[in-house]
């Protein structure tokens, strides 16, 4: 009986918040922005910092449905879907002129957003959105090599660096095709934009020599391996570089030529109902006190003047942070590629990562064809037992 | 004498092997830095900042908030498709009980991916809605599961002789099939409970913008460094499901000698 009751009672409970939620979540929603960004890309109150999205709601009384992405293929492939209503997204350099190509980003109206004056005017124009007309810069960054000069006595000048047989073993290297790929490109003076597959099989050629010598692929381990000088060197993006610079002083950072600089930059997808108040959330992460939070919180550059001003001054005069105009000019952006190259591109790395110089590449299918006969056979010689008893 | 020390050696070795991880990451929780791999000092402050974090704390409520309402739903369908395939036949309860376990060998991006279809299918645009119903729809065959067998165990003959004795069919169900049942219940619902706040693969296709669970935020946060505040989010999610054991064990085992008391007098 008792138990009977409980349940009942569940029951009851469970219809009760099931009504609330659902009914709650539909009153948020005609008051609400959907925002997909990078994981841990914007301030959060965690650091004692501004509560972005927090503000936001307490400013405007729009709720902000604030989730995360992890890389910019998986929020690309979301989006595709055609099953998922965001109003704002924060993609990369090369992803949002794929998504202007494909029609998926509206144009901004900038009337919404007077705070864009406050970008820094070396960001505009840039190749992803020559026109400015599709996105606004929220964070960027360099590539560089950081390095431990405590342990390698002599100068670092670039990607070369990674090739060295002295530091065998103690060589880190990027975990996907797209940023592996560019690195080898540059060290052998391509373009990473290039469209000459000449070009690319030479550089997959060079990753393959490379592998020898690289300790491990990584993308996130690196904080704990450099900090810890497991490994040496490795390429690595400039605001990450800092985080591990302030744990440990021997490393240094240093900018290749004509290495890439990369861009994040908020947009306004073409299927938002709300393109008004995606722009006005927009122009709130270009204020200048909220650009100073993401900054702080996220460790990456501000294109944001008024923030940069803002900053601590030694963020603000570190040339890894904010390299000089000079340097700049140098970089290269990451540009849309054909989808081809970039199939070619990822065929190769699946390649370079499988294949093991000691182990055939016949080792796992003769193993599998092995074990295949096997089980066969001892099912077979199992029936024939099983008939002979009969 | 000394086969029992093989047999406490093989058992140590075996506890350590399964909590080993969770010791690493519960102390790592009180570490001071930010590294994985060193330990510089002991500190508090990951807790107090994951009370700051506005971005994981919404992910945990939502999660919860998912996993206990998708469970409640869950177990009582579930309980009442039991019963309903109990009462079945033989070969159609055999065909029930494989079409309803099928779901639970199909892999979950199977699962997930049909989900996701079929939303865009159906023009339904994905949030907390399509999570919870996914949720359900993938819970529903553990309760089915854990149920079943409960059913099988009880008397054949109890149903007949409690309506011999007057109840009609809702009163069985509730005062003879029920507590009958209730243990398959509710451990059905724990282990609902428990894939619900694990699951990640069916929230990666179902979830929307609405709806981002725990498993979801924390794989956003792995493209830069997972920060320490998951170490003690995770701990605390440990020390809840270690208390409730504690707790559901210690209410057994006294039921257990009550019951024992009462049939020995």
């Amino acid at each position: 009986m008792l138990a009977a009751l409980a349940i009942v009672s569940a029951l009851c409970v469970g219809i009760c918040v099931f009504k609330n939620e659902s009914h709650g979540s539909l009153e948020k929603q005609r008051r609400s922005i959907n925002v997909f960004n990078w994981g841990e890309f914007m301030s959060n109150g965690s650091d004692g910092l501004l509560n972005v999205n927090q503000e936001f709601e307490r400013l405007t009384g729009i709720h902000v449905n604030y989730t995360t992405f992890s890389s910019n293929e998986e929020m690309y492939a979301k989006i595709k879907s055609g099953s998922v209503l965001y109003d704002v997204v924060i993609p990369s350099d090369y992803m949002i002129a794929k998504m202007v190509s494909e029609g998926l980003l509206a144009k901004l109206n900038f009337d919404n957003i007077p705070n864009v004056k406050n970008i820094m005017p070396n960001l505009k124009g840039m190749v992803y959105d020559p026109q400015g007309e599709y996105s606004v810069p929220y964070a960027w960054g360099v590539v560089g090599v950081v390095y431990n000069s405590q342990q390698i006595n002599k100068p670092v000048g670039g990607f070369d660096a990674l090739w060295d047989e002295e530091l065998s073993g103690d060589i880190l290297m990027f975990l996907n095709s797209r940023d592996a790929f560019s690195v080898a490109l540059k060290k052998l003076g391509f373009s990473f934009n290039t469209d000459d597959k000449n070009e690319i099989l030479l550089a997959a050629k060079e990753l393959r020599r490379q592998k020898k010598l690289v300790q491990a692929y990584v993308m996130d381990e690196i904080f704990d391996k450099m900090q810890s000088a497991e490994a040496l060197i490795a390429p690595y993006y400039s605001g990450d570089a800092l985080v591990m610079m302030r744990d440990n002083q021997n490393l240094r950072f240093v900018f290749p030529k004509g290495t890439n600089r990369f861009i994040d930059a908020a947009c306004v997808l073409e299927t938002s109902e709300k393109k008004e108040v995606a722009e006005q959330y927009i122009n709130f992460l270009c204020e200048p006190r909220v650009a100073l939070a993401n900054a702080l919180s996220g460790g990456y550059s501000t294109p944001n003047q008024q923030a940069f001003e803002m900053l601590p001054a030694e963020i603000r005069n570190s040339q890894i942070a904010y390299p000089s105009d000079d340097m700049l000019q140098t970089t290269e952006c990451y540009c849309f590629k054909p989808a081809e190259i970039g199939e070619l591109m990822d065929a190769l790395w699946i390649e370079i990562m499988v294949a093991d110089e000691d182990n055939s590449i016949w080792v796992m299918p003769v193993f599998i064809v092995v074990c295949i006969t096997t089980t066969i056979s001892i099912g077979i010689a199992r029936m024939r037992g099983r008939k002979q008893r009969r | 004498m000394r086969r029992k020390f093989g047999a406490t050696l093989y058992i140590g070795l075996f506890l350590l092997f399964l909590y080993i991880p969770i010791a690493v990451l519960v102390a790592f929780s009180f570490n001071e830095s930010k590294s994985r791999s060193y330990w510089t000092g002991f500190t508090f402050a990951w807790y107090n900042k994951l009370l700051h974090n506005h971005e994981i704390l919404r992910a945990a409520f939502n999660t919860l908030v998912v996993a206990v309402v998708a469970s409640f739903a869950a177990t009582v369908i579930g309980t009442v498709s039991a019963v309903g395939v109990h009462f079945l036949d033989k070969r159609l309860k055999r065909l029930m009980t494989l079409l309803t376990n099928l779901p639970i060998v199909n892999p979950e991006i199977v699962t997930g991916v049909s989900l996701m279809l079929l939303f865009t299918f159906l023009k339904v645009k994905v949030g907390f809605e399509t999570l919870l119903l996914a949720h359900i729809i993938f819970n529903i065959p553990y309760i089915v599961f854990s149920v079943l067998p409960k059913l099988a165990q009880m008397d054949k003959y109890l149903c007949d002789a409690a309506m011999d004795l007057g109840c009609n069919w809702w009163q069985v169900f509730f005062k003879v099939i029920l507590p009958e049942v209730s243990p398959g219940i509710m451990s059905g619902f724990l282990m609902a409970l428990a894939f619900s706040v694990d699951d990640f693969v069916i929230s990666y296709f179902t979830g929307g913008p609405t709806s981002q669970t725990l498993p979801l935020t924390i794989f956003a946060m792995t493209r830069r460094k997972v920060s320490p505040e998951i170490n003690a989010l995770s701990t605390i999610v440990f020390v809840v499901a270690l208390t409730i054991i504690f707790v559901v064990q210690f209410y057994e085992s006294r039921k257990n000698k009550h019951l024992l008391r009462r049939n020995g007098s």
